[in-house]
């Protein structure tokens, strides 16, 4: 198994946290990882990217290319990272948000409402937790276990509160992949 | 067994430095090495150290020349600009044969540059960016284990040698999160007492820590007694990671993030049955000639492959004295080569490979 | 017979290489005075200059070492903050740190390092041949000023004590001369308490001494002294300024 998966969105939409989230997970998973976030003053507005590749051999390089998997969390990262999916890929699309559709007919597209999802779990702001939960639901990368308990972990104590509307998140973003 | 934590190579880097003892950190903020001086602030306070945010790289380093002459192992970090800024205090590290850490992780140049990774201050690191005849030891990590695994020994060899040591690093390196375990102890070095530091000369005559010597033989008595310590590290410390040093008819040379490219491409092409291998230097300071000079004879050329303009491969061919054929390919401005680029560039080189069946 | 005055123990038997007349002898020695009534010599780690005080190290009789120019502050910073217990001194002139190394010393001040720095203001560059300095007078003729100072060229003599005053850091900042014995005793009460301030951990002490370059004031010892005390403190006002 390898995955190189592409997180893309606006900034302030947790698409590092994302990334880091499943790349935890799947460490204690015993599996190798790497993740790449975009750094400097991009991170605020404009597009920021994290690149994450979970594999059962050693990674060599940590770049990626062509994904495996993009996430695209609105219309700008759609509409960048759509063209590079590699064949047979999947792309995964906030559509609340983006404004246009995909095109590609060589790769699998999941369509999903994800605002819609992350209100109906309790916070409109988590999508990013509902496209993890569907990405799993959709490839089994990593159990949605592993996900799960390892956000205890990654997010600071002062806001375990919100462990349980995460996890509502995840688990309606899997459902949603899972169909 | 340490347990597997998820970590960018900068705070890898930060947490194995105090691992290994450094109890004195003082650094300016630039990116894309923020994240040092950030965790920093809180364990080397939390460690019982020094954690200074200083008014300049030239204050930073000249700090860390304070720390060190009182025997402590100080570091500091920067990318490039600001590791141009340290060049003065490099040189009077070197003349005064202190030892530090000094982190460089690379991003864009010349000038401002950018922020995107680097490789460009190569020549810098490894020719000695101050002035005079002196040497730094240059270590280049590749993952974010070595990026602690690495800032451990390169306390040890600074102590060991007295003298500056260089962590050559470059953007992704530092940004880039990977599991790592802390699982090294501190070395025996790290608790060796040093008996020419200055803290008071009580019980003891006084010592002076300096680099003016006006008189010319005994400058050049020095600078001999430097360059024989050179010598001596030359010998004991080339270190590079080789893979499929047998077989191999070409074989690409890369280090740091590159060599994670480099390496994608040999393990692609090993699978359609190509003799191609890599060379990866672990120290660019001093560069790893007996390896080149061991190989020399079976390789039937060389593709040096970096984030520069073409800096590393200078010494590839001194390694071999231009014995074989030495070919570039590089990306500059915080470009990556690719893997297709490489390989396409071994296809001009040779004929290297048939690009079609190793995709998909 | 007793003995009145003798050579401090913090100072070397060693002949002197300052040009007559020099003032940097005179301070070198206020030092090792201090440095003795105050018995620090085994706890003390100084720091010479580059400048003509740079072989400082020579005649003083504890731990010494040498920064590179104007970085004094930064080194004696590494040091005090390495080793809190010890005491630590930086020595300067006026162009390592009133030119090339001004930020480090506001930014040390700034800190309030438990430091001590004695800055020797003599209005040239000595080592290097008698150059305009930060605090070269209006009018001064120097080796780069054949002319005189002009303002509109090169501003106006930098006053470091005055600077240095607003800041906060700064536990205590006192302009002296050495233009005459009166004035050594006065340089010496304050450079005693610019050390006694470090011992107490009240943080960032300055003593600005103002000192003769017969040399490259192209005067006779007898004429430097007397200029230092006639024209030098009209700009430069003797006095404590925090």
């Amino acid at each position: 198994m390898r995955e190189e998966i592409v997180f893309a969105g606006f900034g302030g939409q947790g698409i590092m946290f994302m990334g880091k989230a499943i790349a935890y997970a799947a460490m204690n998973e015993g599996k190798h990882v790497t993740w790449i976030p975009s750094y400097g003053a991009e991170v605020r507005g404009g597009t920021a990217y994290a690149m994450v590749i979970i594999s059962d051999e050693a990674i060599a390089s940590p770049l990626i290319k062509e994904p495996t998997i993009c996430v695209a969390m609105n219309g700008p990262s759609l509409r960048k990272y759509e063209i590079k999916v590699k064949a047979k890929g999947l792309l995964i699309i906030n559509k609340s948000i983006a404004d246009s559709e995909a095109k590609r007919k060589d790769i699998e597209i999941l369509n999903i409402p994800i605002t819609e999802l992350a209100q109906e779990a309790g916070d409109h702001r988590i999508g990013n937790m509902v496209a993890l939960g569907a990405l799993l639901g959709r490839k089994k990368i990593i159990s949605l276990e592993s996900l799960i308990s390892g956000l205890e972990d990654i997010v600071s104590s002062a806001y375990h509160n919100l462990l349980p509307v995460n996890e509502r998140a995840i688990r309606k973003g899997f459902e949603y992949g899972s169909r | 067994m340490a347990k597997k934590v998820l970590m960018c190579g900068n705070e890898a880097l930060a947490e194995a430095a105090i691992i290994a003892g450094c109890r004195f950190y003082a650094g300016y903020p630039i990116t894309p090495q923020n994240e040092i001086p950030a965790y920093m602030s809180k364990r080397m306070l939390e460690a019982g150290g020094v954690f200074l945010q200083s008014e300049s790289e030239l204050a930073a380093i000249n700090m860390v020349f304070g720390s060190s002459l009182t025997g402590a192992r100080a570091m500091t970090s920067s990318s490039s600009p600001g590791i141009s800024l340290k060049q003065e205090g490099i040189s009077y590290l070197a003349a005064c044969e202190l030892p530090a850490v000094i982190v460089n992780i690379m991003r864009g140049g010349p000038g401002l540059g950018n922020i995107a990774p680097s490789q460009s201050d190569y020549f810098q690191a490894v020719k000695g960016g101050g002035h005079g005849d002196y040497h730094q030891i240059v270590i280049a990590p590749a993952s974010v284990q070595e990026m602690a695994d690495l800032t451990m020994l390169s306390f040890d060899l600074a102590d060991k040698y007295r003298m500056p040591v260089m962590i050559l690093g470059d953007g992704i390196l530092g940004q880039m999160m990977e599991p790592v375990e802390f699982s090294l102890q501190p070395s025996a070095f790290s608790l060796q007492p040093k008996d020419w530091i200055l803290d008071g000369c009580k019980g003891r005559k006084p010592r002076v820590i300096k680099s003016l010597i006006l008189n010319e033989t005994e400058l050049e008595n020095f600078n001999l007694k430097l360059q024989k310590r050179y010598r001596e590290i030359k010998d004991k410390e080339q270190r590079c990671e080789v893979l499929y040093g047998e077989d191999s008819e070409i074989m690409l040379v890369a280090y740091g993030t590159t060599s994670r490219v480099a390496r994608s491409v040999v393990e692609k092409l090993r699978k359609i049955g190509k003799k191609i291998g890599i060379i990866r230097p672990i120290t660019l300071w001093p560069f790893p000639e007996r390896t080149f000079k061991k190989l020399e004879k079976s390789v039937k050329s060389f593709l040096v492959v970096e984030m520069s303009c073409g800096q590393m491969i200078e010494d590839v061919k001194l390694a071999i004295d231009c014995a074989k054929p030495v070919h570039f390919y590089g990306r500059t401005g915080g470009k990556i080569p690719d893997e297709d680029e490489i390989i396409k560039e071994l296809d001009a080189i040779s004929g290297f490979s048939d690009r079609r069946s190793d995709r998909g | 017979m007793d003995k009145i005055f003798e050579k401090p123990e913090s100072i070397r038997d060693k002949e002197t290489h300052y040009c007559p007349g020099c003032g940097h002898g005179i301070v070198h020695r206020v030092i090792c005075e201090v440095v003795d009534d105050l018995g620090i010599r085994e706890k003390l780690i100084g720091i010479a200059p580059v400048g003509c005080a740079v072989i400082a190290y020579d005649y003083w009789d504890f731990d010494v070492t040498e920064a590179a120019h104007g970085r004094v502050p930064a080194v004696a910073t590494g040091i005090k903050r390495s080793l809190p217990d010890r005491i630590v001194f930086g020595y300067q002139g006026d162009g390592d740190l009133g030119a090339i190394g001004t930020a480090e010393i506001i930014h040390a001040a700034n800190r309030g390092e438990n430091i001590t720095i004695i800055f020797v203001n003599n209005t040239v560059y000595g080592m290097t041949g008698g150059q305009m300095a930060p605090t070269t007078l209006i009018k001064q003729k120097t080796a780069t000023t054949p002319s005189g100072r002009e303002q509109k060229t090169h501003g106006f003599p930098l006053k470091v004590c005055e600077l240095l005053s607003v800041l906060p850091g700064v536990a205590y900042a006192e302009r002296v001369s050495v233009h005459n014995p009166q004035n050594v005793l006065k340089a010496k009460k304050a450079i005693k308490k610019a050390f006694e301030n470090q011992i107490k951990g009240l943080g960032f002490s300055i003593v600005e001494v103002l000192s003769p370059c017969p040399t490259y004031l192209g005067l006779s010892s007898k004429d430097a002294v007397k200029w230092v005390g006639e024209e030098l403190v009209k700009e430069y006002p003797l006095g404590v300024f925090r």
